[in-house]
C-alpha cells in the first residue's frame, strides 16, 4: 500500500510543484492574519469576511468592466485595474463588515455572534443580488470565486517567466503579512491578550482590530482563486489552532502555523494524486483519479489537527491520559501504604470485611484496577509484601516511605490547624489531597515554622525520619 | 401560545390542501401563460455552476404592467407562486422558531456550521447508494439522512473539540465548517467521476432550488414544521430554563445535554431540509436574522418565539412575492434583505430593546435626575441663607434663586443648569422674578421638601445601618434618591423612628463650605 502510494506519486510533474507551490504560499500567506482572528477570539469572524468579500468582488469587476467600456483604460490596462479594485474592494468590505458588525452589536445590545450572523448574511445577499442585476454584463466565474479552483490558477503564468501568478500575487501578500506582523509584533500581542492594558499603554486598539480586519479581507481576496470562499476559512484557523496544542509560546506558535499551513497545502496535493484512487478502486470506481486541491488542503489541515489533539506532548490527549494514570497510581500508591503504617500504629483499625486495595479505592473513587496496577507496582519495588494469608505488610523501605507521607500529613495538619485556625475535624480532607506533594524540603521548613512538634492536632504522633 | 400554535399547524395544513386543490384544476395553462422566473441563487455552497435558468423566454408579445404583475402574484393564481410562496413561508417560520432558542443560547451561527458540515453527508450517500444500486445515488430521503448524519457530526465535533482541548468555541467552528466542507469539496469532484451515476443536479441539494420547489417539498416543509411547533410546545418550560440560565438548569437537574442535543437535531432537521430547497445562506439567516428582530420588541420568550416565526414567515412572504415580481433577481437573496430591512426597523423602533426606545427613556430618566437635582439644590440654597436650621414653607417660596447661586451647588454648567430651569418653569414647579433669577411655585416648594427629606432618610439610614462615613453618604444617596417611592419612604421612617413630615437636618456640611 505504501510502495502504491510513492508509485502513484512518482508522476508528481512540474505542473504538481506549481499548485502545491501556490497552495502553499496561500496558506502560509492565511495563516498570518489568521493567528490574530484565533487568539483574539474572532475565528467566525474569518467566516464572515470570506462571505462579505462577495459584493466587493463584483463590485470590483464592474467597475472594471464599465471604464473599459467608457474607454478610460485599454484591454490591456483592464487587468491592473480589476486587481486594484478588487483589494480597494476587499479593504472597503472588510473595514466595513468590521464596523457593521460592531456597530449592530452596540446600538442593539445583541450578542457577537448574533450580530455576525445578520451582518454577514445581509451582505452575501446583498452580493447575491449584484451578480444577478448584472449577469449579462459580468462573465464573473462564481464558481471561481466562491469555490476556487487551484489547478487552473496555478496554469497562468506571469507574462514572460514561468513562475505561477498565484505564487507571485500570494507570496507577495505572505510577505507583507510577515513585514506587518514583525513591525507590530508587540501591539498584537498585547491588544490580543489583555486589551485593558493595550488602551492604557496607547496602543489603538480599534485601529489594530480594523487594521486586522482590512489585511484578512485582502489575504481572503487573493486567496480566493486558489482554495474559494469556505474553505479559506480553514487556512485561517486551523494551522494556528494546531499551532496552539504544541506549543505556549506566541512566537513558537506563530512560525509553527506558517509551517503546518505549507505542510498541509503540499501534503494535501500529495494527498489528492494518491488517496481517492486508492481508495475508489478498492471500492470499484477505477476512474476516479484525483479529487479537489483544495478541499484536500482543508481535510489535510484537520487531519493535523487531529493528531495534534491525540499526539501533541503535553496538551495531547494521550499525553493528558499517562499524566492521570501517573498520577492516579503515585495516589493510589501512597494511599496503600498509608492506610498499613496507619494499622501499625493501631491509629486506625483493620477492618476485617474489606482488603486494603479495595479500601483505598472507596475512599478515592478510584477504579478498582487502577489500585490493584499500583499494588503490583508497590510489591516490585518491594514496598509491600503478601503474606501467606493474603494481607499486604509494609517491608522497612516501605515503612520509611510510609513514615514521610504520614509525616507531611500531620505536620500539614499541624499547620493548618494554626495558620488557617480550621476546626479539628475539617483538618483531615485537605491533608489528605496535600499530603503526597509534600516533599522532604517542604517538611523541613514546616517543621521548623512549627518548633518540631511532636503531636499533631488530633493527638497523634508525627513521625520522625530515621538517619538513613 | 399552544392555541395560537396549534392554529398555526392548522392553518398550514389547510393551506397545502387549497394549494392541492387548485393544482388540479389549474394546472394545465398556469406555467405557460407569463412565466414569473423565479432565480435560482448562486449559493456559497455552489459546486460546480447551477444549470442556467432559462429566463430567455421571459419577452412575452406584450410584457404586462409592474401592476397588474403584482396583481397575479397577490391573487395566487400562478401554481408556481402558491407553492413557492407557501414553502418558504413555512420555511420561514420553522427557522424563526428554532432559531430563537439558539440564538439566547448563544449558539446563533450553529446553523452556519451545520449546514456546511453536510455537504459530505450527501456526496457519500450518493457514493452508497450507488455502488449498493446503480442509479438510485439520488434517492432524496438518503441524501437528506446523510446530509443529517453529517451535519450532526459537524455539531458534535465541534463539542468534543471544545471539550478536549482549549481550543475557544470559535474556532473550533470554523475549523469544522470548512473541514467538512472540505471533504465535501473533494468528494463532490469524485462524485462527478463516478461512471454512469448521474450525478448532475446533485449540488442543487446544496444550492437550493427556490424556483422549482414543488409540492412534495412543501408537505417535507409542513413535516418540519409540525415536528418542530410540537416539540417547542410540549418543551416551553423546559427550553424556557435552557436559555434563561443553563447552568442553573443543569444544577436544578434539568437534562441540560438532552435539550442541547434535541434543539441542534432541529436546527440540523432545519438546515438540511432548507438548504436543499431554498439554499444554505438562506437558511442560516433565517435562523439568526427573525429571531434577532424579535428580541427589540419583547422580554418574553414566548412572545419572542411568535414574533420570531412572524418575522421570518413575513420576510419571506414580501421576499418571494418581491422576487416573483422582479425576474432576474434571486428569491433567497431577496428573502435574506428583506429580513434584514425588518430587522433595521427593529433595530431602531423595537418597543422593548430598540434605540429610539432606549433613547427616549435615558432622556427622560436624565430629565428626571435633573429636575430632582435642581430642587434639592433650590431647598440647600434656602436652608443656608435662612438662619431657622430647617427653612419654613414660606420661607422656600419667598427665597429668591439666582443663576450664579445655583451654579455653586453642584458641578454643572450654566447651559444644561438653565435648560433644567426652563424645564420647571414650565412644569410650574418655579417662576422667574428676573434675569437671572427665579423663586420656587408653590408645588415647587412642597416638591423641593419632599425630595430633600427623602435624601436626608436615605442618608441617615446609611449612616445607621450601612456603616458609611457622612462624608461619604451624600454620593451614595444621590444616586438612590431617584428611585425612592413612598412605601420605601415609608418603611425609613419607621426604620429611623422618625416623624412624619419632618425634615431632618443636613448631616453634614459639604454644601455650606462649597458656598463660601
Amino acid at each position: 500500500m505504501i510502495h502504491e502510494f510513492f508509485q502513484l506519486l512518482s508522476g508528481w510533474s512540474s505542473l504538481d510543484t506549481a499548485i502545491a507551490g501556490s497552495a502553499a504560499l496561500t496558506a502560509m500567506s492565511c495563516s498570518l492574519p489568521g493567528a490574530w482572528l484565533v487568539l483574539r477570539k474572532h475565528s467566525m469572524m474569518g467566516d464572515a469576511l470570506s462571505h462579505t468579500a462577495l459584493p466587493g468582488v463584483v463590485l470590483a469587476f464592474l467597475f472594471s468592466i464599465s471604464m473599459k467600456q467608457a474607454g478610460w483604460v485599454s484591454a490591456a490596462q483592464e487587468d491592473a485595474f480589476l486587481q486594484l479594485f478588487l483589494f480597494v474592494g476587499a479593504v472597503v468590505v472588510g473595514v466595513g463588515t468590521a464596523w457593521l458588525t460592531e456597530w449592530v452589536q452596540r446600538l442593539g445590545r445583541l450578542e457577537g455572534s448574533a450580530s455576525l450572523g445578520v451582518v454577514f448574511t445581509a451582505v452575501f445577499a446583498l452580493g447575491l443580488l449584484l451578480i444577478r442585476l448584472d449577469v449579462d454584463n459580468v462573465h464573473l466565474d462564481v464558481d471561481c470565486v466562491l469555490f476556487g479552483i487551484i489547478e487552473t490558477a496555478a496554469l497562468q503564468k506571469v507574462p514572460g517567466t514561468s513562475i505561477p501568478e498565484p505564487v507571485l500575487v500570494n507570496g507577495a501578500i505572505f510577505l507583507a503579512n510577515l513585514l506587518l506582523v514583525v513591525l507590530f509584533y508587540k501591539e498584537l500581542k498585547i491588544s490580543a491578550f489583555d486589551p485593558g492594558l493595550a488602551t492604557s499603554l496607547g496602543i489603538p486598539a480599534r485601529g489594530i482590530h480594523y487594521g486586522l480586519m482590512a489585511v484578512t479581507a485582502v489575504t481572503v481576496v487573493a486567496a480566493f482563486t486558489t482554495v474559494g470562499s469556505i474553505l479559506v476559512i480553514g487556512l485561517l484557523i486551523i494551522p494556528t489552532a494546531t499551532a496552539l496544542l504544541l506549543s505556549e509560546r506566541l512566537s513558537v506558535v506563530l512560525a509553527l502555523s506558517v509551517c503546518l499551513a505549507a505542510i498541509s497545502a503540499a501534503l494535501g496535493h500529495a494527498l489528492t494524486l494518491t488517496v481517492p484512487r486508492m481508495l475508489f478502486s478498492r471500492l470499484g470506481y477505477p476512474t476516479i483519479e484525483d479529487a479537489g486541491t483544495a478541499g484536500m488542503m482543508s481535510v489535510t489541515a484537520g487531519l493535523l489537527f487531529l493528531m495534534a489533539l491525540i499526539l501533541a506532548p503535553g496538551q495531547g490527549l494521550i499525553s493528558k491520559l499517562i499524566h492521570r494514570l501517573r498520577l492516579g497510581l503515585k495516589i493510589s500508591g501512597d494511599d496503600i501504604l498509608g492506610v498499613l503504617f496507619r494499622f501499625e500504629e493501631k491509629t486506625a483499625m483493620r477492618p476485617i470485611d474489606i482488603s486494603v486495595p479495595a479500601l483505598v479505592a472507596r475512599q478515592n473513587g478510584m477504579r478498582p484496577w487502577m489500585v490493584s496496577l499500583s499494588v503490583r507496582r508497590l510489591l516490585r519495588r518491594d514496598l509491600v509484601t503478601r503474606q501467606t494469608s493474603g494481607e499486604l505488610v509494609l517491608t522497612d523501605r516501605g515503612r520509611e516511605s510510609a513514615k514521610s507521607l504520614i509525616r507531611a500529613h500531620r505536620l500539614w495538619e499541624a499547620y493548618m490547624s494554626k495558620h488557617f485556625e480550621l476546626p479539628d475535624d475539617h483538618l483531615h480532607e485537605t491533608a489528605h489531597r496535600v499530603e503526597h506533594f509534600i516533599d522532604d524540603d517542604i517538611q523541613e521548613r514546616l517543621q521548623s515554622e512549627l518548633n518540631a512538634p511532636t503531636k499533631d492536632p488530633h493527638g497523634k504522633r508525627i513521625p520522625e525520619l530515621s538517619d538513613s | 401560545m399552544k392555541q395560537l400554535l396549534s392554529g398555526l399547524v392548522v392553518a398550514v395544513l389547510g393551506a397545502i390542501v387549497l394549494v392541492e386543490a387548485h393544482n388540479t384544476s389549474e394546472e394545465g395553462h398556469s406555467f405557460r401563460d407569463w412565466p414569473i422566473t423565479f432565480s435560482i441563487a448562486p449559493q456559497a455552497t455552489t459546486v460546480a455552476h447551477a444549470p442556467e435558468v432559462p429566463t430567455a423566454n421571459a419577452s412575452p408579445p406584450t410584457p404586462p404592467t409592474l401592476l397588474s404583475r403584482l396583481w397575479r402574484v397577490l391573487s395566487l393564481r400562478d401554481y408556481n407562486t402558491r407553492v413557492v410562496l407557501l414553502g418558504t413561508t413555512i420555511l420561514g417560520i420553522t427557522a424563526g422558531i428554532v432559531g430563537t432558542f439558539m440564538l439566547l443560547r448563544k449558539r446563533a451561527l450553529v446553523g452556519d456550521v451545520v449546514g456546511h458540515s453536510a455537504l459530505p453527508g450527501i456526496a457519500i450517500a450518493f457514493l452508497v447508494m450507488e455502488g449498493l444500486s446503480p442509479g438510485t445515488g439520488k434517492w432524496l430521503p438518503g441524501l437528506l439522512a446523510g446530509a443529517f448524519v453529517f451535519g450532526v457530526a459537524g455539531a458534535v465535533s465541534v463539542m468534543l473539540i471544545e471539550k478536549y482541548s482549549r481550543i475557544k468555541p470559535d474556532a473550533a467552528m470554523a475549523m469544522t465548517l470548512s473541514v467538512f466542507y472540505g471533504l465535501g469539496a473533494a468528494l463532490f469532484t469524485v462524485v462527478q467521476k463516478v461512471p454512469g451515476g448521474n450525478a448532475a443536479g446533485l449540488k442543487t441539494y446544496l444550492s437550493g432550488k427556490t424556483a422549482s420547489l414543488i409540492t412534495d417539498d412543501v408537505w417535507l416543509f409542513a413535516v418540519v414544521a409540525g415536528v418542530v411547533l410540537t416539540v417547542t410546545m410540549l418543551l416551553m418550560k423546559e427550553l424556557t430554563i435552557l436559555c434563561f440560565d443553563g447552568e442553573f438548569a443543569a444544577a436544578d437537574g434539568w437534562p441540560v445535554f438532552w435539550l442541547d442535543t434535541l434543539l441542534i437535531g432541529l436546527v440540523v432537521t432545519v438546515t438540511i431540509i432548507g438548504m436543499q430547497s431554498v439554499g444554505l445562506i438562506l437558511v442560516v439567516a433565517t435562523l439568526i436574522i427573525p429571531p434577532a428582530s424579535a428580541r427589540f420588541w419583547t422580554d418574553d420568550l414566548r412572545r419572542m418565539t411568535l414574533g420570531a416565526g412572524l418575522a421570518g414567515g413575513m420576510s419571506s412572504f414580501f421576499g418571494t412575492i418581491m422576487s416573483a415580481l422582479f425576474p432576474h433577481v434571486a428569491a433567497g437573496a431577496v428573502i435574506v434583505l428583506t429580513g434584514a430591512c425588518l430587522f433595521a426597523v427593529s433595530l431602531l423602533f423595537g418597543t422593548k430593546r430598540g434605540v429610539l426606545i432606549h433613547w427616549w427613556r435615558q432622556r427622560q430618566l436624565r430629565r428626571e435626575v435633573g429636575r430632582v437635582d435642581l430642587l434639592r439644590a433650590a431647598f440647600e440654597l434656602v436652608e443656608h441663607a435662612v438662619s431657622a436650621p430647617i427653612p419654613e414653607f414660606d420661607e422656600l417660596t419667598a427665597h429668591e434663586l439666582s443663576l450664579a447661586d445655583l451654579l455653586m451647588m453642584r458641578t454643572w454648567d450654566a447651559a444644561s443648569l438653565q435648560r433644567l430651569i426652563i424645564a420647571a418653569v414650565r412644569e410650574g414647579l418655579m417662576h422667574p422674578t428676573g434675569k437671572d433669577t427665579w423663586r420656587l411655585t408653590r408645588s415647587g416648594a412642597e416638591e423641593a421638601r419632599r425630595l430633600a427629606r427623602n435624601h436626608r432618610l436615605w442618608e441617615m439610614y446609611l449612616m445607621k445601618y450601612a456603616h458609611i462615613a457622612p462624608s461619604h453618604v451624600d454620593r451614595d444617596a444621590d444616586l438612590i434618591e431617584h428611585v425612592l417611592d413612598p412605601e420605601l419612604v415609608a418603611e425609613l421612617e419607621y426604620q429611623l423612628d422618625h416623624p412624619d413630615d419632618e425634615i431632618p437636618q443636613s448631616s453634614h456640611a459639604t454644601s455650606v463650605s462649597s458656598l463660601e
